[in-house]
């Protein structure tokens, strides 16, 4: 752990409401620059609401979010988009541009933003395809690959332009054991080797356990332990110990009650589309 | 409505400014939209245009002869497509064709995250996306027009020559002394306006779906109803601009 390093995020106070319910509640932490940060949590406990807020997404109700020491809550389109250069960002679906083809799809952003000669951009593509084990792929849509191969892809072109910082959207989920294995592997080499600082929203608790250089857990909107993997892997707190041990039973509700869950979305609410929190720019 | 001032500011934005401050739109996405939105749609403007041109005579000819007076049937074809038929019916084709698979296509981007994705890696949806489309249209709905007029007054000649007593050099003689180039420009005009409303209207259902699949289709309908009926109100007001104030 690197805690002496420069601060790459600050999250201040953080909060946000839809309607009365505070998804975030006053959250903060710090990242430096090398760490791996893994933010764990049940279902819709804010987690990916809070990686929204670090992106820039979505605005907070309250409080302040820093990345590489700019404030980005109050920044506009124009200014936020410079300080996005500088981080990849990995989704849970891998959100491919279904018209471009996989090899397109990681070549957008050298593309969009340097002036790279097209053999360079293809060099580039080929090179970073390799890293996540599709080689060859490039000529293939996403919709003739599985759902695991497009996360790969993603996470590829999520790391396009060599980023300082990667966020993850549960980067492994949908992979298999191998892959998962492969994945975390280059993102712990990455954050060795380059420097690169990395923010994974994680269910996998084998997979957090090995990439992580501290964890957050979250629930009911705040921070309810964080620390090393020794520290949260030992940790006295009843909540940590059955989510890790992944246990029906425990001081975790199961469910949101329907009350709950209908401050909770934000959009229409719609009985049978399932729970699964659904993320939009705007708010009421 | 907010948000669709905001396309429209965010893309004159785009168009007029940015390309001086260094981000000049590409090239290539424009010409396949331009492929997408007009070439493909030629076969269907022709046949539309050509049932029109045929109708419109036979219309024509219907109530002129009863007057003596089918000598003027060319003039009533012609002024009728350059002016109203023309403009009007041919964006009818393009926002059920173009116009719905635009607000499909984009409102599918938005549920799958894709415009998410973009905005992430500092690419700006307007400028990826909004732009090339806009451009695409506002060239290919004037030039579908054109085409259409072409063909619908074949369609119009199709019937004097094979069913009443017309050859084809009265009929082009007579068609074309009787338009002045007001009438082509009026048109031309009507349809630039159209191409406006029709994409816009279309790429802003797009970019504003929620709700999964079933939004897609809701805004994709939305969009359509929108944008016909804009497009027929704007019709009137330009009309009654061009042939009823002066």
């Amino acid at each position: 752990m690197n805690a002496n390093g420069e601060t790459i995020i600050e999250v201040e106070h953080l909060v946000r409401r839809f309607g009365d319910r505070a998804v975030l509640d006053g959250i903060s932490f710090n990242v430096h620059r090398g760490e791996t940060l893994v933010i764990m949590g049940g279902s819709g406990c804010g987690k990916s609401t809070l990686l929204r807020h670090m992106i820039g997404s979505m605005k907070p109700t309250s409080g302040s979010v820093k990345l590489f020491g700019e404030e980005v809550t109050g920044m506009t389109e124009r200014e936020i988009e410079r300080v996005r250069l500088r981080f990849g960002m990995l989704f849970q679906s891998g959100a491919l541009l279904a018209s471009l083809t996989v090899g397109e799809n990681v070549a957008l952003p050298l593309v969009q933003h340097t002036d790279k000669s097209p053999d360079e951009i293809e060099q580039i593509v080929k090179q970073k395809l390799e890293m996540v084990g599709l080689t060859g792929f490039e000529d293939l849509k996403p919709d003739e690959i599985s759902g695991g191969m497009k996360k790969r892809v993603g996470l590829a072109r999520a790391l396009a332009l060599d980023p300082e910082l990667l966020f993850s959207d549960e980067p492994t989920s949908g992979l298999d054991p191998i892959m998962t294995a492969v994945v975390d592997e280059l993102t712990l080499n990455l954050t060795k080797g380059s420097h690169m600082t990395a923010v994974v929203v994680s269910h996998d608790m084998t997979s957090a356990f090995r990439i992580a250089t501290r964890m957050i857990m979250l629930g009911h909107g705040s921070i309810v332990a964080q620390g090393t993997p020794d520290e949260i892997r030992n940790s006295s707190n009843p909540e940590v110990q059955q989510f890790i041990h992944g246990k029906a039973d425990g001081p975790i509700p199961l469910n949101l009650s329907q009350e709950e869950h209908k401050d909770h979305q934000h959009v229409r609410p719609r009985p049978f589309f399932g729970a699964r929190f659904r993320f939009h720019h705007k708010h009421p | 409505m907010k948000n669709y001032l905001q396309l429209n500011l965010s893309l004159l934005y785009w168009i007029l400014i940015a390309p001086f401050s260094g981000q000049f739109f590409k090239i290539a996405p424009i010409f396949r939209q331009m492929v997408f939105i007009g070439v493909r749609a030629a076969p269907m403007v022709a046949l539309t245009a050509f049932s029109v041109g045929v109708t419109l005579a036979m219309q024509a000819a219907h109530s002129l002869q009863s007057l003596g007076a089918e000598m003027y049937i060319p003039d009533l074809v012609m002024i009728t497509l350059l002016r109203e038929m023309g403009p009007v019916l041919i964006a009818v084709i393009v926002i059920g064709r173009s116009g719905s698979a635009v607000a499909a296509e984009l409102g599918t981007m938005k549920v799958s995250e894709e415009i998410e994705a973009l905005e992430v890696m500092a690419i700006n949806p307007v400028q990826y996306l909004v732009v090339p489309r806009f451009l695409a249209m506002l060239v290919m709905l004037p030039a579908l027009t054109i085409f259409g007029n072409y063909i619908g007054i074949l369609g119009g000649w199709a019937v004097c020559r094979f069913a009443l007593d017309f050859n084809t050099a009265g009929y082009v003689m007579r068609a074309l002394e009787s338009a002045d180039t007001w009438d082509l420009y009026s048109g031309m005009i009507k349809s630039v306006v159209f191409a406006w409303i029709v994409i816009t209207i279309a790429c802003n259902a797009g970019l504003n779906v929620e709700g999964g699949a079933e939004g897609v289709g809701q805004s994709t309908t939305a969009s359509v109803v929108q944008a016909l009926l804009a497009m027929l109100v704007t019709n009137a007001v330009l009309t009654g601009i061009f042939f009823f104030s002066a």
